[in-house]
């Protein structure tokens, strides 16, 4: 299937993801619901630990069944992916929703050359020959920018740059023109100069072949020239989600207010960011309540302890999950 | 690639050549005289200063140690206080008993390590993880003579099926030869395959948790597939390394296994020299032991750069 701009390509629906550990069940991702349209990119962003990479694993089982435990649905299509067999969630994986990851550096297979590294997906789900396979390779990496492709598919990992690197991570991602692209994080191990361009690289490829984009980042400021909406995930929950523009002019939530009070200023990139006290919650000890109230400015009573928020609209375009009500933007942000 | 081979071998080299002088101080070394001490109550005047005068003992050091690297080079180690043979021929005797030990051993151990290693890896934390677990710490927490005679009384004393000891030669029996290196080859190689069980385990259960393996299964290949081709292919690496040691260590000899079945290997030839103070042999020995401890790390360094393209660059 391929989408055309607008159809819906993935919806998400109370997608919880738990450990078994040693210390009792890790709670990692507490029921999160979203949708993804084609050609459009939707940026999760949270704290390091907020279950951003569990929840995107989930989508394409990728989270091992044990220790692991997903519930929920994912629907693609015609199915969902969290009740499937294997065997058709691995013709999806790869084929028609693909991922990229973090650590170019490791992310990649040091003792295969990336031609083989790009191919096999190709040979085994559109059936291609050595021939075609090897043409596509070409092709594909000429279309990330590595230059004189041809002589590079011989080549092995160790012989590319970080940002090289990440640029074959892309390529192998784009095997099979997948109708969605997950990037988890593929631009914080590269230096801001390359961030920028893979940025840049994947939003071109997104318009050039109308995939949806989940972009998964710690960082507001990478995705704020290329995300349609953003979904900020605090402790394996959706705490606000909202279109790009609504949520950095009006954040509602006392965590987005604060994730985007600590966004670097120009000028100074190397700010430290983390500026909201406190540190998230053990998922094995979740706070009753909403799990933000023991970090929270603007805590109200025993309601926050106590009771859960459910995300509930604004009025002004974002859905936030808290008992707060914000005052306008302007006094909102000190 | 080249380069990597002739510097490789160049150090090798030097490290002979070190060892070589560790060998040759080993007699001298010895407090005493090393002729008088090795022939103890059985003193001869003439056989006294034959063997002197032979080994030279009356020259300076260095030229002694010049005329001992001169000789070992031309493959000339001296002669045995004992039986007054050349300790070339002597250790030449002992090989064919010792590479067949080692090589079935080696074999045995791998035949075991490699599949059990493999699946209690993939199926880590499964019953039959546990069983490969138990399995290997008792492989190597009890003691080899202890699983020797075991293994000489069932299938020799009550099943009569094997011999208690002994070796034969491949060329005169090889069926002899067979039934004579079954048992010896199995206390051997079930040690080192527990040994090296775990090794496997662990550097597939290494490889099974890295990102290019989440990256493998990302693309939808087969379990599979993702196994053979990306996870083993990296497990390789460390698997070679202690399977190397492993076989040098077989090759070394095998002291206690050897003594029990009476399997007249290096190991064995070892101990008597020891015993009977018969340093020109316990030089050779140790001196052949060394080369092919280094042998077999060249040969090990040479396969993990063909399994691993980072370190074939370099
Ligand atoms: N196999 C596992 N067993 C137990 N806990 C796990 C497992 N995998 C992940 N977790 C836990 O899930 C939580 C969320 O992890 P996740 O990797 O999704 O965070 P993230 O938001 O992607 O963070 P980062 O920005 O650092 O990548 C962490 O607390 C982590 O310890
Ligand atoms: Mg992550």
């Amino acid at each position: 299937m391929t989408g055309h701009n607008g159809q819906r390509v993935l919806e998400v629906h109370d997608l919880q993801v738990r450990f078994g550990t040693r210390r009792g069940a890790a709670h990692v991702v507490n029921g999160i619901s979203y949708t993804l349209d084609a050609g459009e990119t939707l940026a999760i962003v949270g704290e390091s630990g907020s279950g951003k990479s569990v929840s995107s694993l989930a989508l394409i089982g990728l989270v091992p069944q044990p220790p692991g435990r997903v519930t929920g649905t994912v629907r693609f299509g015609e199915r969902n992916l969290v009740t499937c067999s294997s065997e058709e969630l691995r013709h999806v994986r790869g084929n028609d929703i693909a991922m990229i990851f973090q650590d170019p550096m490791t992310s990649l297979n040091p003792v295969l050359t990336i031609g083989r590294q790009l191919t096999e997906g190709m040979q085994l789900h559109l059936q291609l020959d050595d021939r075609a396979a090897r043409r596509r390779a070409i092709e594909l990496l000429d279309r990330v920018g590595i230059p004189s492709p041809d002589r590079r598919l011989g080549d092995y990992p160790h012989q590319f740059s970080g940002g090289m690197r990440q640029r074959v991570m892309i390529a192998i991602g784009l095997a099979c023109d997948p109708v969605v692209l997950i990037a988890d994080e593929p631009t914080t191990a590269l230096d801001v100069t390359t961030q920028a361009q893979i940025v840049e690289l994947v939003d071109d490829l997104r318009r050039d072949t109308g995939m949806g984009v989940i972009w998964i980042t710690h960082d507001l400021g990478v995705v704020a020239g290329i995300a349609d909406r953003v979904a900020v995930m605090y402790a394996g929950q959706i705490v606000e989600t909202a279109q790009v523009d609504a949520l950095y002019e009006h954040p509602r939530h006392p965590y987005t207010q604060g994730l985007l009070g600590s966004l670097p200023v120009l000028g100074q990139p190397e700010r430290e960011l983390a500026t909201i006290p406190g540190l998230p919650p053990d998922p094995v000890h979740l706070p009753s309540g909403c799990p933000f109230w023991p970090r929270c400015p603007q805590r109200l009573d025993e309601r926050c302890e106590t009771e859960r928020p459910q995300l509930r609209d604004t009025g002004e375009g974002n859905l936030v999950a808290t008992f707060y009500e914000a005052k306008p933007a302007s006094e909102a942000v000190s | 690639m080249a380069s990597y081979v002739v510097r490789r071998v160049a150090q090798a080299l030097v490290v002979l050549l070190g060892v070589s002088v560790v060998v040759f101080a080993l007699v001298h070394l010895v407090p005493g005289d090393p002729i008088r001490v090795s022939m103890g109550t059985r003193f001869n005047p003439d056989a006294y200063e034959a063997l002197r005068a032979r080994a030279g003992f009356d020259l300076p050091l260095p030229v002694q140690y010049g005329r001992y690297l001169a000789n070992a080079a031309a493959g000339d180690l001296g002669v045995s206080f004992r039986s007054g043979d050349p300790v070339t021929t002597t250790l030449l005797g002992r090989l064919p008993a010792t590479l067949s030990l080692a090589g079935s051993a080696l074999l045995v151990a791998l035949l075991i390590a490699v599949p059990l290693g493999i699946f209690s890896a993939i199926r880590s934390g499964s019953k039959l993880d546990y069983v490969a677990t138990v399995f290997s710490q008792a492989g190597i927490s009890l003691p080899d003579f202890w699983m020797a005679i075991l293994l000489i009384l069932l299938f020799s004393g009550v099943l009569g099926w094997l011999p208690p000891s002994g070796y034969v030669s491949p060329l005169a029996d090889p069926i002899g030869w067979l039934s004579h290196l079954v048992l010896p080859a199995i206390t051997v190689g079930v040690v080192s395959g527990s040994i090296l069980t775990r090794f496997v385990r662990s550097s597939v259960l290494e490889s099974l948790g890295e990102d290019y393996t989440r990256t493998a299964r990302s693309k939808g290949l087969h379990e599979r597939t993702v196994v053979t081709r990306h996870v083993l292919r990296n497990a390789l690496v460390p698997i070679i390394t202690v399977t190397g040691l492993q076989l040098a260590y077989l090759l070394g000899g095998v002291i206690i296994v050897e003594v029990i079945f009476a399997w007249p290997g290096l190991g064995q030839l070892a101990l008597l020299a020891v015993q009977s103070r018969d340093y020109p042999v316990l030089q050779g020995t140790v001196l052949l032991v060394a080369v092919v401890f280094l042998l077999i790390n060249l040969i090990v360094d040479l396969l993990y750069a063909a399994a691993d393209p980072r370190i074939r660059y370099k």
